[in-house]
Order: structure tokens, then sequence, then C-alpha cells
């Protein structure tokens, strides 16, 4: 039974972290793949998140600004927005470039949010980041919520305190995981619903032939700023996830470029972008694939420290990480040459008005 | 007039800023011209700058491991060549099958190898800093002593002059490459207009080969010349260099070396001098900000005049 809860724990875990990626890889693909924006600094806006939702709802501390205590969904909101708000900024002043240049304005307007991020500390602790961040069905647990509004309208803090010790201390990871994959569906219908409106095709048809959707009177660039800031406000509520999920967040090593941005790209262009159930398997997909190479690296490394005596398993343990990394990368330029439209390729919805037998050949009218 | 406050702006601000601009000038010359010739923005330049200033070290330790202690500037010559085998099996493996598809392919492919290479010099070399050359860099006495004798004391260790001539051969060298040899003009003549060149009977393949070539020579040296500086060897230093870089690049216009060389000094100083106390006692910009410099001279230009101060290739 214990050997079962474990393996089912792992399960969650896997479920929590790969439905959050898959958040942030249907973020990028309404960016990437709807507009076909290349945005190199996804990190930038899940840091803004993170950032945002960690300030708004930790309690009153004082090495950073505030912890203002605010309820969590209204910290996830606010994340949202924040995002969304430097995307704006960031479009109207980038979008119109070409998209290598767009590449690199992205890849330093993050560099440039975690420089703030490390530099302001009395707003954000600076490089030793910020704790203590509530988690979602976790946090009912904590006294500062059991012991006000709207949870001490049921229960006194006493009788809330001897209800979660007759919880198991794991009852919170199957809410929370559950949580996190009810946000992707209800992502995922919406941005079905968009992909398959005339918005949607609108989207394609400037991605596809720029001049063509101008000469018919579309405006582009306007179309363009609410790919770019839809998507960076879906990057901005996987930040708070993130930050929920990891309870601590420091502006180097939590948002690492190559382990979010680079991570996410991988998996939109594997489970082939436009696509936004490409997306999620994707997600899913390479999250898998990435922790059980952890594991199985693991059980290598202790297989050559037991034959090679000699060896320092540490310095192995270290430097395997990053052969991990390589190896993504070269699946992801195999991917890449090889299937260049991912597991799943983009499906271009029929206008409506076609007959159905065209839209059989075209792709489907759901 | 050579008060404390000229010999602090010229020896503590002045100088450092201009070796910094000579090694972003060197890096995006690099990047512009695979800019400009190849068209597409090569993502992996500051990662292949780094591995560069790697084999650089491991020439060294090769060598002193065999009784000979070589200077950096001369270990640099076998790391060069290692460099432009990299650049060259990265061109033939990751980025050729990309060369008649959409550019935005190759950024992707790029920014791919970016990691791939990254990864592959923390598997080798270990995440940790490495101490390049250790000790701390004494002045150069003589400079010092015939500066102060002149009224106008110039405290500069002997790494900053290396790096200063070093940075005038290599972009002499690249002058007359581009303006006298026939692989320069053709280099030159696709950068223009690859169709018109590729008319006129230039072989785009072995000027695509001479880019990777040239940039590689010059990754190289701007990562040695890094390392010489900071006399440490950094995993992420790569990262950090591309956003200057790219600003360099796009500041003296796409496709322009010189334009590239200027842009990158200019770049080094704004860096540097954003630090100095130009109002009051307290630094102008706090130096934790000194990259946010690049980026925001990159982003005023991408906007005010893209094609660069030197009428340079926008796209």
């Amino acid at each position: 039974m214990e050997a079962y809860l474990g393996y089912f724990l792992y399960f969650l875990s896997l479920l929590t972290v790969g439905g959050i990626y898959a958040i942030l890889a249907l973020g990028l693909n309404v960016q990437w793949g709807f507009a076909g924006l290349f945005n190199a600094g996804i990190v930038g806006f899940v840091a803004v998140g993170a950032y945002t939702y960690a300030l708004l709802t930790t309690a009153e501390s004082t090495f950073h600004l505030g912890g203002f205590g605010l309820p969590l969904p209204i910290g996830m909101a606010v994340a949202m927005l924040a995002s969304a708000l430097v995307a704006a900024l960031i479009g109207l002043v980038c979008i119109r470039l070409r998209s290598d240049y767009l590449a690199i304005a992205t890849i330093g307007i993050a560099e440039i949010i975690k420089l703030i991020f490390k530099n302001e500390t009395e707003v954000t602790n600076g490089p030793r980041g910020i704790n203590k961040i509530p988690r979602s069905w976790e946090h009912f647990s904590e006294e500062r919520f059991y012991s006000s509004w709207p949870m001490s309208w049921f229960g006194t803090p006493e009788n809330w305190d001897a209800f979660f010790d007759s919880l198991p201390n794991w009852y919170w990871q199957p809410l929370f995981a559950g949580t996190i994959v009810l946000v992707v569906f209800v992502i995922y219908k919406m941005l079905e619903r968009a992909r398959t409106s005339p918005w949607g095709r609108m989207m394609t048809a400037i991605r596809e032939n720029e001049p063509a959707s101008r000469a018919a009177g579309k405006n582009v660039t306007r179309r363009r700023i609410e790919a770019f800031v839809i998507g960076a406000a879906i990057m901005g509520l996987g930040g708070a996830f993130l930050a929920q999920h990891l309870r601590l967040i420091e502006p180097t090593n939590t948002f690492d470029p190559s382990k979010v941005t680079f991570l996410v790209w991988v998996m939109l262009i594997a489970g082939g972008s436009g696509n936004n159930r490409g997306a999620i398997l994707g997600a899913f997909l390479i999250w898998t694939i990435w922790s059980a190479s952890e594991l199985m690296i693991s059980g290598i490394i202790d297989l050559i420290t037991a034959i090679f005596s000699t060896m320092d398993a540490s310095i192995l343990q270290t430097r395997a990480g990053f052969l991990r990394m390589m190896l993504i990368g070269i699946l992801m330029q195999v991917i890449l040459q090889r299937y260049p439209g991912g597991i799943l390729p983009e499906v271009r919805p029929a206008s409506p008005k076609a007959d159905t037998k065209t839209a059989d050949t075209t792709g489907d009218t759901q | 007039m050579w008060d404390a406050y000229l010999f602090e702006f010229v020896n503590f601000y002045l100088i450092p800023g201009l070796v910094l601009g000579c090694i972003y000038a060197l890096g995006a010359i690099g990047i512009t011209l695979t800019f400009g010739i190849l068209r597409f923005a090569n993502f992996a330049h500051g990662e292949i700058m780094m591995s560069g200033a790697y084999l650089t070290y491991t020439v060294m330790a090769v060598a002193a491991g065999a009784g000979l202690t070589l200077h950096p500037l001369v270990a640099m010559v076998p790391a060069a060549f290692m460099v432009i085998l990299l650049f060259l099996g990265t061109d033939r493996f990751f980025y050729k099958p990309f060369r008649k598809e959409d550019t935005i392919k190759v950024v992707m492919a790029s920014f791919g190898m970016m990691l791939i290479i990254r990864s592959a010099v923390q598997v080798i070399w270990g995440p940790n800093q490495i101490a390049f050359v250790p000790g701390i860099a004494k002045p150069n006495a003589w400079l010092q002593s015939f500066t102060g004798d002149l009224g106008a004391m110039i405290i500069m260790p002997n790494k900053h002059l290396f790096i200063f001539a070093g940075t005038i051969i290599i972009v002499i060298a690249l002058g007359y490459l581009l303006n006298r040899t026939r692989i320069g003009k053709a280099m030159r003549a696709v950068s223009d207009s690859p169709d018109l060149a590729h008319v006129t009977g230039i072989n785009v393949d072995k000027v695509i080969n001479a880019t990777w070539i040239v940039g590689g020579i010059c990754a190289t040296a701007a990562g040695v010349f890094l390392v010489m500086d900071t006399q440490t060897l950094e995993t992420t230093m790569g990262f950090r260099m591309l956003l200057p870089m790219f600003a360099a690049a796009i500041l003296g216009g796409i496709g322009k070396p010189y334009g590239a060389v200027f842009g990158g000094l200019v770049i080094g100083l704004a860096e540097e001098l954003s630090a100095y106390p130009w109002i009051g006692d307290a630094p102008l910009l706090s130096p934790g900000y000194k990259t946010g410099v690049a980026f925001a001279i990159m982003v005023i230009m991408l906007i005010v005049r893209p094609q660069g101060l030197f009428k340079g290739r926008s796209f």
C-alpha cells in the first residue's frame, strides 16, 4: 500500500508540473502557433506572473514589499493582468519588427525583468527570493487562512485544526493537480473556440500571408498585439501556478531560461505548433521524458560508481543534468528537421460555409 | 587638468569601457556577418565564444602538462581552429537543412544550438567557475611611469594592452580581407544582394563557409579577451554577452562589420559610463543594471532607425 501511494504521488506531481508546462505551452501556442510571433523570453512573463502572485498572496513580511495576504484567485487574476500589461508594452514597440528582432527583443526583456527582480531588493528580497507562497488547497491548513473569513464562518480554528490533522498530509496534492488539469482544460476549450472563430482564421491568414491579409483590410499589427498579450496572460497564470508549486521563488535558478523558455519551446514543437491538443500532449510527454530520464540517469550513475569505485558520484550527478539538457536540445533539432509538424500537426479550421466534403479534407469544423 | 576626477574617470570608467567595447565589437562582427550573409540572428554565437575560451584554457592546460607555458594569445590559435570546425559542423548539420526554408526555422535551430553547446561545455568542464589566469593583474609599470611623467597617469594592466592590440590587429586584417581579397568582396556582395551575387557567379556556399571562418576567429578572440579581462571561465558568460553583441550589431547596421566595431565600442562605453557619478556622488545607474543599457540602446535603435547608424540592412 505504501509503495502504491508513492507511485500515486509521483504520478500526481507529474500531472501537476506537466499541467503547468501545458499552460505555458498553450500560451506560447497562441503567440507562435496562431500568430507566428517568436517569443524567446517566456521566462520573463512567467517570472512577472509568479512574482505578482507571490507578492499579493503571501503573509505580511519584512523581507519584501507587502505580503498583502490577498485571496489566491485575486493573486492569480492580477498575475495574468501584470503579465499581459508587460506584453502589451513590448508589443506596442516590437511587434512591427521582423521575427528575428522580436526574438532578440523578447530574450532581452526577459533578462531585464530578471535583473529588476534581482536588484530591487526592497520589493522582491533580491537573490534570496520570496518564500512561504501559499499553494492552492494546501493553504487551507495554514492558520492565517482558517482563522479568518470565509473559513471562520464554518468552524472555529480549533475545529479546523483538528479537521486538517485527521487528513493525510498529502490531501492537497490530488486537489491541486486536479485544479491545474481543470485550468488546462478550460484554457484549451477557450483557445479551440478562438482558433475556429473568425479571429483564429484571421490569425492564420496573417501568419501565412501578411500582405494579402493587409490588403483584405485586416489590422495586422493590432491582431498580433492581441495574440501576444493573450499568450502572455496565459503564461502569467502558468507563472502563478509555478510559484504555488515551488513555494519559494528567486530570480536566478527558478527562472532559468533553459529550463523554462527552452523546454516550453521543445514541448510545443514536439507536440505540434498551431495545435492546442499538440501543445498539451507535448508538454506532458516531454515532461514525463524529462523526469523519467532523471530516474534513469541516477540509476546509471549508481551502476557506474559501483563498477568504477574511483569515480566521484557527486560530480557525475551534477553533470548528468546538463547531459539531459543537451539530449533534449538534440531531440528538438531532430524534430525540427524530420518532423516539422510535430506529433499532432496543425489542422486548419475550415470555413463554416464550405460544404462538408471539403471540410473533411481540409479539417474539422467543430 | 589631470585632477583626481579625470584620473578616476579615465582609468576606472573609460578604459574598462573600451576594453569591454573591444570584446563586444569582436563578437558583434561575427553576428553582423551571419545576419547579413545568411540572414538570420545566430543565437548560438555567444556560446561559441564561450566554448572558444574553454578550448583555449584546455590548450593551455595541456601545454602546461607538457612543460610549456603558453600565453592565451598563442593558445588561442589552435582553439580558433577547433571553433571554426565547430561552426562549420553546426552549419552543415543544423543550419544547412533549413537554408531554403523560412528564416525563423534557422533562428529556432540556433536557439537550440545555444543550449546544446552550453550543456556540452557544462558536461565536459563542469558548471563551476574556473580560474583562467590566477593572481591580480598588476598595472604596466612602464606605461604608468611614462604617462605619470607626462602628468596624466594611466593605470593599465598588460592584459588590457593585449586586448587593445589584438582587437586592432584583427580589425585591420578584417578590413584587408573585406576590401582587398576576392572572397571578402564576394562576402560583401552576398551581404548586399544574394540574388545578384548568385547571378554574377559568386559561389554562395564558399562565401558562407568564409563567413563562419571569419566569425569563428573573431568569436574565439572575443571569448579569450573576455576571460583574459575577467580572469574566470563561466558557462553563462556567452549568454550574458549575447544581448550587448546583438545591440552592437543593430546599432552599427546589420551586415556592416565596421558598424559592428563602432557599435561594440559605443555599447561597451555606455555600459561602463552609465555607472559613473555624472550627477552628484551616486552612480547614475546602479551597476546591476548595466545589461539594461545595451538593451535600451537596442530598442531605441529598432524604433528610431532600424537600419542602424551605418545604413545596414533592415528587415
